[in-house]
C-alpha cells in the first residue's frame, strides 16, 4: 500500500511553491530558445532596425553550403574523440584509484583538479606546451624526434590538440563519477565471483561493468553535451577554428557568424539546428542506449 | 514652537537652493564606450581628463567595453535597448555595418551642425578617406590608425652581409626574396613571417599597388560590389609566397601577430610584417639584438606605388541622444583633433596623428629626428594622394570576409589549394556573405 507522506491542503499551493523555478526557467530557458527560433527565420541588420522574415532561407543556406556540412563532421569527430578518450581514461583511472591504499584521498583530490579549470585555461595551458613557436613539447618533438608538430598548418595536429586539452579537462569529471560508481558496488559480489574462480577481467565485465553502466550512461550524455558546447573557450583559445576551418566546429562557427560576424539570422538558424542535433542524440541515447542500462534496486 | 519652525524653514530653503545650485552645475555625462586596454587606456583616460579639466558644461565618461568585437556588439544591444553611448569606438572593419545601420550621427553633419568649421583637407587624407562616404564626407572620426611595415632584424643582416634598408624607398619583392635566400643560407632558420596576412599581404598589397580589391571601387560605390582578389597580380603574390616556403624563405605563423613576433622575437625569421603599432611592443620585448624598420616591399614594375591603407578603429557618434548633449560630444572631438590630444596620443601609442598641423609640429619639434622609426608608417600612408582603389575598403561583413580569406590562404600553406583556386573560393565564398548583406538593406 502506498501512503503519501505528504499531502497539500490546498490546490494551489503546489503551484505557488514551484512557481520561482517555472519563472527561471521560462525566462532564462524557454524564452531565448523561443527568440532564437524566430530569429532564425529572419534575415536582420544588427540594429533590428531592418527585420524581414525569409522562411527557411537561413536554413537552406546553412544546408547548401558544404562548408557548414563538412563543420557538421567535424563537431561529430571532435565529440566522438573526445568521449571515448576522456571515458576511457576517466575509467581507468577510476578503477586504478579505486585500488589504493595509502593516501587514497590525496590521489582523488588530485585527480580532481584539472576539473577545476576553465576551458579557455586549459587551452592556454596546453598552447604553452604545444605551439610550434613557444610550446615546450612541441620544441622538444622538433628538436629530439624531427617530427614536424606544426597545428597552425597541420589539420590533424590541430584537432589532435584541441581533443586533449578538451578531454584533459573532462577526464577529472568522468573520473568521479566512475569512482563513485565503483564504491557503490557491493565487494562480496566481487569477492563470491573470485572464490567461484572468476579472471579479474571476467569479474570486470560480467559484474562491476554492469553495474557500472547508469554512470556510463550518464557520462557518455554529459561529456558529449561538454564537447558541444563548453569546448568552445578551448577552440577559441587554441585554434579559433583554424587552420582552413578544420577544426571549426558548430558551436565555435555560431559565436563567429553570430557575434563577431553579426549575421544574426544565420547565427540563429545554426544554433536551433545545434538544438536540434542535441535533442536528437539525447533522445536516441535515451531510446536504445538506457534499455540496455541495468540500475541497481 | 516658532523658534522649531523657523529652524525648518531655514534648511528646507537651504536645501533647496543648494540642490538647485548642484542640478545647474551638474555638468551633462558623455559616455564614451571604446576597446583600449592596458597602457592605451590610461593614455585614453589622460586625455579625457585634459577635457574634463578644461571646461564645467560636460563631463566625458570612458568605459573600456572589450576588444573591438565585443564594444561593437555592447553598441548593438545598447542601441537595441535604447541605451546606447555617445561615441562608440568600431574598429575599420566594421565600418560599412556601422555606416548602413541608421543609428548613427555622421561626423561631418555633427560638427557642421554645431557650429564648427572643420577644414577637412588639413587632415591625413589615406586616414580620412578610409572612414568617408562615396561622396567623400566623413562619417565616423578616425581615432587609432596605423599601417602595416617591414620589421628586420639588423643583426642577422649584417652577419649574412645585407646592406641596411632604407627607410623611405621600398625595396621590391624580388630583393626581399633575396635578402631572404640570403638570411637562410647564413643559417638562420627562416626568412620572412608576416601578421595579418589578410590585412598585409592581399588587402595592402592590392591597396599599394593600385588593384581593385572589390568591383564598385572597393565598395565606395554600392552594396552590390563583388570580391576581385582572383586576379593575376595578386595570385602571382600568394603563389611567390608559397614558393619561398619550399626553403623556408617564407613560412607562417599564424593568422594574428602572436606566432610571428614570437619568431621574430626568438629570431628564427630575419623579416617580420606587423602593424607600425608593434613598435613599443618590439622595444619591450626586443633585449638582444637591434632591429629596425622599413616600407613594405612593392613590385619591381610598380614604378609610384600608392599609399598603404590603414587598419585601427574610428569613433562614430550615435542618434537619439537629447539635443543638448551633441554640443558636448561636438566639442570633445574638437578636442580629440586639436594638437595637444594628438601629439600625446601619437607618442605614447605609435597611432598616427590624424591632422597635418599636428605632424608638422612634431616634425618641427624634432620627434621624427629622435624616433626615426616612427616615422616610416605614416610616410609610407601618405606618400600619393589615395586613389579610388587605394582609399580603403568598404564592404559588409568584412570580418567574416577575412577570415575566409585567412582560410583559404590557410589551405595554400598546407598545399591543400593552388594559390588560384583558393583565391576563386575565396572571391566565391565571399561574394555570398556580400549578397546576403545587401539584402538586407534592399
Amino acid at each position: 500500500m502506498i501512503r503519501k507522506r505528504s499531502y497539500f491542503k490546498t490546490r494551489s499551493l503546489p503551484y505557488l511553491l514551484i512557481l520561482p523555478q517555472i519563472l527561471i526557467t521560462l525566462t532564462f530557458f524557454y524564452w531565448p530558445a523561443v527568440q532564437g527560433v524566430i530569429t532564425s527565420f529572419q534575415v536582420s541588420d544588427p540594429f533590428g532596425f531592418r527585420t524581414k522574415f525569409v522562411w527557411f532561407d537561413n536554413f537552406i543556406a546553412l544546408f547548401s553550403d558544404p562548408l557548414y556540412l563538412k563543420s557538421i563532421a567535424t563537431t561529430l569527430l571532435f565529440s566522438g574523440s573526445v568521449a571515448i578518450v576522456s571515458i576511457g581514461f576517466g575509467l581507468f583511472l577510476a578503477s586504478m584509484a579505486n585500488r589504493v591504499l595509502k593516501l587514497t584521498t590525496l590521489t582523488r583530490t588530485l585527480l580532481i583538479w584539472p576539473y577545476a579549470i576553465a576551458p579557455a585555461i586549459s587551452g592556454i595551458l596546453w598552447l604553452f606546451l604545444l605551439h610550434p613557436s613557444y610550446g615546450v613539447v612541441a620544441i622538444g618533438l622538433e628538436n629530439w624526434f624531427g617530427i614536424d608538430w606544426n597545428p597552425l598548418l597541420k589539420s590533424s595536429n590541430a584537432m589532435l590538440m584541441i581533443v586533449m586539452a578538451s578531454a584533459w579537462k573532462n577526464i577529472s569529471y568522468n573520473f568521479v563519477f566512475f569512482l563513485a560508481g565503483l564504491q557503490a558496488i557491493p565487494r562480496s559480489l566481487i569477492e563470491a565471483a573470485a572464490i567461484d574462480g572468476a579472471s579479474p577481467f571476467r569479474r570486470f565485465w560480467t559484474i562491476t561493468f554492469p553495474l557500472l553502466s547508469p554512470t556510463f550512461f550518464f557520462v557518455t550524455v554529459m561529456t558529449i553535451i561538454f564537447s558541444f558546447f563548453e569546448s568552445f573557450g578551448v577552440i577559441h583559445a587554441v585554434t579559433q577554428g583554424g587552420p582552413g576551418g578544420s577544426t571549426n566546429i558548430l558551436v565555435y562557427k555560431v559565436y563567429q557568424d553570430g557575434f563577431i560576424g553579426l549575421n544574426l539570422g544565420s547565427s540563429a538558424a545554426q544554433s536551433v539546428v545545434l538544438m536540434g542535433l542535441i535533442i536528437l542524440i539525447t533522445v536516441l541515447q535515451f531510446k536504445y542506449v538506457e534499455r540496455k542500462v541495468q540500475y541497481m534496486g | 514652537m516658532s523658534k522649531i519652525k523657523c529652524f525648518w524653514l531655514v534648511m528646507a530653503v537651504g536645501m533647496l537652493i543648494s540642490f538647485a545650485g548642484s542640478a545647474f552645475a551638474k555638468p551633462i555625462d558623455i559616455h564614451w564606450w571604446h576597446a583600449m586596454r592596458g597602457a592605451r587606456g590610461e593614455v585614453v583616460q589622460h586625455i579625457v581628463d585634459q577635457f574634463n579639466n578644461s571646461q564645467s558644461d560636460y563631463h566625458v565618461v570612458a568605459t573600456y567595453k572589450g576588444a573591438y568585437d565585443e564594444v561593437v556588439n555592447a553598441g548593438v544591444a545598447a542601441v537595441r535597448a535604447g541605451k546606447q553611448p555617445h561615441i562608440l569606438q568600431s574598429f575599420e572593419v566594421g565600418t560599412q555595418t556601422m555606416m548602413m545601420s541608421g543609428a548613427i550621427y555622421p561626423v561631418h553633419q555633427l560638427m557642421a551642425d554645431k557650429g564648427y568649421k572643420v577644414d577637412w583637407s588639413q587632415y591625413l587624407q589615406p586616414v580620412l578617406s578610409y572612414y568617408m562616404n562615396a561622396d567623400g564626407n566623413l562619417m565616423s572620426m578616425p581615432f587609432n590608425s596605423s599601417t602595416p611595415v617591414m620589421y628586420y632584424n639588423v643583426d642577422l643582416f649584417k652577419k649574412a652581409g645585407i646592406p641596411m634598408l632604407s627607410k623611405e624607398k621600398p625595396i621590391t619583392w624580388d630583393m626581399l626574396g633575396e635578402i631572404t635566400g640570403k638570411l637562410v643560407k647564413s643559417g638562420v632558420e627562416g626568412g620572412l613571417v608576416t601578421a595579418w596576412q589578410s590585412w598585409t599581404q592581399v588587402e595592402n598589397y592590392s591597396a599599394i599597388h593600385n588593384i581593385p580589391f572589390a568591383s564598385k571601387a572597393n565598395g565606395y560605390e554600392g552594396l552590390d560590389t563583388k570580391l576581385m582578389i582572383n586576379n593575376d597580380k595578386v595570385v602571382n603574390h600568394v603563389a611567390r609566397l608559397k614558393s619561398w616556403m619550399s626553403d623556408k624563405r617564407f613560412y607562417y605563423g599564424g593568422q594574428k601577430y602572436q606566432g610571428p613576433k614570437s619568431e621574430f622575437i626568438a629570431q628564427n625569421a630575419g623579416v617580420y610584417i606587423d602593424s607600425i603599432s608593434g613598435i613599443a611592443k618590439l622595444k619591450k620585448a626586443v633585449k638582444d639584438f637591434t632591429w629596425d624598420v622599413a616600407p613594405l616591399p612593392v613590385e619591381s614594375w610598380m614604378k609610384e606605388p600608392q599609399n598603404s591603407i590603414i587598419g585601427g578603429a574610428s569613433l562614430w557618434v550615435f542618434q537619439g541622444l537629447p539635443k543638448k548633449d551633441y554640443a558636448g560630444v561636438a566639442a570633445f572631438l574638437k578636442h580629440l583633433a586639436g594638437n595637444e590630444s594628438q601629439i600625446y596620443w601619437h607618442k605614447q601609442t605609435g597611432y598616427f596623428p590624424i591632422t597635418l598641423k599636428a605632424y608638422d609640429k612634431l616634425k618641427a619639434d624634432g620627434y621624427y629626428a629622435a624616433n626615426p622609426l616612427q616615422e616610416v608608417g605614416i610616410k609610407q600612408l601618405t606618400r600619393r594622394i589615395p586613389t579610388k582603389i587605394s582609399r580603403g575598403l568598404r564592404l559588409g561583413y568584412f570580418i567574416q570576409i577575412r577570415n575566409i580569406i585567412n582560410e583559404e590562404l590557410e589551405l595554400v600553406w598546407s598545399d591543400k589549394k593552388t594559390p588560384q583556386q583558393a583565391l576563386d573560393a575565396a572571391v566565391a565564398r565571399s561574394n555570398v556573405k556580400l549578397r546576403e548583406f545587401e539584402r538586407i538593406y534592399k
